[in-house]
């Protein structure tokens, strides 16, 4: 059966066609989800909060997305073990309304920075990153200007007891390398019962070759129905 | 009533506009300058006669919207 995937649409949201475009190469049939729905279309397999600058990152990015209609279904769809992937601006936004611990800050050199960059898996024990092997060094974009992750000395402790560290940015060669200053060069977390997804790093954006990458396949790949 | 809130990176969290503008000031000769922190101002204008009651709503504003409090703290002062 055909993995379903309904991603997540708000005023300034602008990767939710690059995303239905990476989800659809891979098989899947996908849906636009306007922010004013209030509910999740029944047999959703998986909600991606896409990439973008929602309202404008007004306040601050993903502040005045988590309070759109769209945003208590999605609480209750993760709540019931949904799975969730927020890309970017959904990672900021997945914070922001406490699905996923910590917080982005803007990046410790305060430039936005929209290249490609490496990183290393560090846990494959989860839907998202199964296809990939631990310490894989994959090639993806980011695109970001508040991408510094932040989390205190104890959060970031549970984070690691509770194989919830998903990502580290790192150079070709899998040596840590932060580009924005995040806390243990985090790239990427999940929530507790693993089936909350964050990441800066923009996977849809490496599916060809032709255009620089095609590491971000294995990683969606993790979330097609078997 | 008016509303003037602050809100400010909470200590220990590494505040790089403030850094980036205390360099600034430093390297155009303001020696004395020891430390600057950016925040943002948010003010507000409501429709209420109890200072204690609208202190009490701006401050639910600031949990739910207006600081992130992983990160952030909020002052409030009430205007009459």
């Amino acid at each position: 059966m055909k993995t379903k995937v309904g991603i997540i649409q708000f005023p300034g949201t602008n990767c939710e066609y690059d995303t239905q475009n990476a989800f659809a190469a891979l098989g899947c049939e996908t849906q636009i989800l306007w922010h004013k729905e209030d509910s999740i279309p029944e047999g959703t397999d998986l909600l991606v909060v896409a990439g973008g600058f929602s309202y404008g990152d007004y306040l601050r990015s993903g502040a005045i997305a988590k309070m759109s209609p769209i945003m208590k279904a999605v609480k209750e769809y993760a709540a019931n073990g949904g799975k969730v992937l927020g890309i970017c601006n959904g990672f900021q936004v997945l914070t922001e309304c406490g699905l996923l611990p910590g917080a982005l800050k803007r990046n410790e050199g305060l430039h936005f920075i929209s290249r490609h960059h490496h990183l290393k898996v560090v846990t494959n024990n989860n839907t998202f990153l199964k296809k990939c092997a631990v310490n894989d060094v994959v090639n993806i974009p980011i695109a970001h200007h508040d991408g510094n992750f932040y989390i205190d000395a104890q959060g970031l402790k549970e984070l690691y007891a509770n194989d919830q560290v998903l990502l580290h940015y790192t150079d070709e060669s899998g040596n840590i390398s932060s580009p924005n200053g995040s806390v243990d060069s985090i790239a990427g977390i999940c929530n507790v019962t693993k089936n909350v997804f964050g990441l800066m790093p923009h996977p849809e954006r490496a599916m060809e070759s032709l255009l620089g990458s095609s590491d971000g396949r294995h990683m969606l790949e993790g979330f097609l129905s078997a | 009533m008016k509303a003037i809130v602050n809100v400010f990176l909470k200590n220990g969290v590494l505040d790089s506009q403030g850094k980036a503008v205390e360099h600034a000031l430093s390297s155009h000769g303001y020696g004395t300058v020891s430390d600057v922190r950016v925040g943002k101002q948010i003010i507000i204008e409501m429709n209420e006669s109890d200072a204690v009651s609208a202190k009490a709503k701006v401050a639910q504003m600031c949990e739910d919207l207006l600081a992130n409090t992983v990160i952030e703290d909020y002052e409030i002062e009430i205007q009459a």
